[in-house]
């Protein structure tokens, strides 16, 4: 039986790199990229890809190219408004947490516990269909619903270095608490912050794209997962409608997987 | 299996199904607008908004009103669907067994299926397998289920037929018996297949890994010394261990198989509460959203109870933390 590999295969962060950049690139530059209007008339219903039309037309004979650029400036702005205000919230609980213990430590468990059992997915359908289906409520309850996982971590980190011995020596020669965290503690969370964070924004776009297939996209702004939902009753005669926005997904998804699987110990279950 | 461990994880359970009530109760009372809307929709006309007030005793402090709910509630009463005037536990029931008859065919497939792709990946870590089911992993987990769904859809339904692609049953069709479940289980193929991805990618992942780390392990190297066969380690000495996390991972993944469920029914027009979800959100019928919400909650961390419970009886040595 041949050793287990040790080194990490390196070109596969640099496939997630130019994955990513495939779709980050087009939601910086949209407007300069997209040929037209999403939302505009642009071409004959339905037409298939062609060389004025690369991904082909909807029912209407809007350019789907252009909804699909459009679509990634959504999809990526959505999943960082999520992500880092949740890395933030997971950060300060872990970091409480850990460095607390005791009663604290158990009272910020349990609440983390409870809120990560919550079933985000429908906890978001509801408070959409309650509060109405913006951006700013989504970005909102996936916010508060999504840092469990990055607090647990972020806690666990905090546990292994606590006690080390140079916490231990800052601690001794008169560091404030506030201190120790900041400078002692903190930077060794870097790597796991970075690593949960990505996988919560990769999460996050699959999230959106889904609600959105369902209805619950902000009808202002082009989704990948409305022009999926759009495809769905042309599936019989546009198989382009429902092929290049799901394919901007995954390259989405793949490419940010790729860029932190890198980072990503083998073992942790982050992310499943 | 000690009773003492059931106990106290039913204990700790208690408090999260109050709090995912609490949760749902507080959505619809802090919505702006009158709850009532939120309760009885917005066709309705005074004399049946007051009744409903009087009935959900809106009229009353908010501590009065969520005691009035639990006991409701506890008597199996979610609430009268805005749109359909009928009991909100009815039109869920109504949808119910189609949603568990796909979702408990993804979950088998995707048991099976994971495990064996796990262990055919650590047959030879570092070794081509080991890197398709890799590569293959990484894109069934990034693939969103309704793309996933239009492309077999595109492909094994209107390009090869072999397939069909709507409904669960044949429409033209008034089969009964053996053939009416033929009829059930075409219609069903690929959907679960297409649910069962994702569910595949995260279980080959963790056998492998966990089989990984099994391997490493001295009585496999006893075992090894002993003359015993690679594939019989594999099997009966390494397995075993690596199957207890996948027991976590498959009974913590429930909200996840059921969120998939519910788009995927959407794609295949499965007649399950994917349709009455989407349905509910379209009309705004809060009652039924929050029944959804609840019932999926509730099954949740019911899963989990009991997955920490099958834990406990195959690894005695779990310890309630």
């Amino acid at each position: 039986m041949r050793a287990p590999r040790t080194t990490p295969r390196r070109y596969l962060p640099w496939i997630g790199i130019i994955l990513t950049a495939f779709v980050a690139v087009p939601a910086l530059f949209a407007p300069l990229i997209a040929p037209y209007d999403p939302f505009a008339l642009a071409g004959p219903p339905l037409a298939s890809p062609s060389r004025s039309h690369l991904m082909g037309t909807d029912s209407l004979g809007r350019d789907l190219f252009s909804a699909v650029v459009h679509g990634a400036r959504t999809s990526l702005l959505v999943s960082i408004c999520v992500a880092a205000p949740a890395a933030l919230i997971g950060a300060t609980v872990g970091l409480t947490a850990g460095f607390a213990g005791g009663w604290v430590d158990n009272v910020l468990m349990r609440i983390t516990e409870f809120i990560q059992i919550i079933p985000r997915f429908f906890l978001a359908i509801v408070v959409l269909a309650i509060f109405g289906d913006g951006y700013r409520n989504l970005v909102i309850v996936l916010a508060i619903s999504s840092w469990p996982v990055i607090g647990r971590a972020v806690r666990s980190q905090t546990l292994a270095v606590r006690d080390l011995a140079y916490v231990e020596s800052a601690r001794m020669v008169g560091a404030r608490v506030p201190r120790i965290i900041v400078r002692e503690i903190l930077p060794s969370m870097w790597s796991i912050l970075t690593v949960m964070t990505g996988l919560l924004l990769a999460d996050v776009i699959l999230i959106e794209a889904s609600l959105s297939f369902l209805g619950l996209g902000d009808p202002n702004h082009a989704s990948w997962g409305r022009l999926a939902s759009d495809a769905q009753q042309y599936l019989r005669h546009a198989w382009w409608l429902a092929v290049f926005p799901g394919a901007a997904i995954v390259t989405a998804v793949v490419g940010v997987n790729l860029v932190v699987n890198d980072w990503r110990p083998e073992h942790s279950d982050v992310g499943s | 299996m000690t009773r003492g461990y059931i106990f106290a994880r039913l204990w700790q359970t208690l408090p999260m199904l109050l709090g995912v009530v609490v949760i749902g109760f507080l959505l619809v009372h802090i919505a702006p607008g009158d709850p009532i809307l939120a309760l009885a929709g917005e066709n309705g006309d005074e004399a049946y908004y007051a009744a409903m007030r009087e009935r959900y005793g809106l009229d009353q402090p908010l501590a009065n009103q969520l005691g009035t709910y639990l006991w409701r509630l506890a008597q199996g009463d979610l609430g009268t669907s805005a749109i359909q005037k009928q009991p909100v536990s009815d039109v869920i029931l109504d949808r119910l067994p189609n949603t568990l008859l796909l979702a408990g065919t993804a979950l088998v497939i995707s048991t099976l299926g994971g495990v064996l792709a796990g262990l055919w990946a650590a047959s030879r870590v570092g070794g081509w397998r080991d890197r398709t089911v890799a590569i293959g992993t990484l894109l069934m987990y990034a693939l969103p289920v309704f793309w996933l769904g239009q492309i077999a859809i595109l492909w094994f339904g209107l390009r090869w037929g072999w397939f069909p692609v709507q409904g669960r049953t044949d429409a033209r069709s008034r089969a009964t018996g053996l053939a009416h479940v033929l009829d059930v289980a075409h219609h069903l193929a690929l959907p679960a297949l297409v649910l069962a991805s994702q569910q595949i990618a995260v279980i080959a992942r963790l056998t492998r890994a966990t089989l990984v780390d099994a391997l490493r392990s001295p009585h496999i190297d006893a075992a090894r010394a002993r003359g015993v066969s690679e594939s019989r380690i594999l099997v009966r000495h390494a397995l075993p261990a690596a199957l207890l996390p996948v027991v976590t991972v498959v009974g913590n993944r429930v909200g996840h198989l059921v969120s998939g469920a519910v788009v995927i029914e959407i794609v295949f027009g499965w007649p399950g509460i994917g349709r009455l979800l989407v349905s509910a959100t379209n009309d705004r019928d809060i009652p039924v959203l929050l029944g959804l919400f609840l019932l999926i909650g509730f099954a949740v961390l019911i899963a989990n109870l009991l997955t920490d419970i099958t834990y406990k009886w195959l690894d005695p040595r779990i310890r309630i933390g």
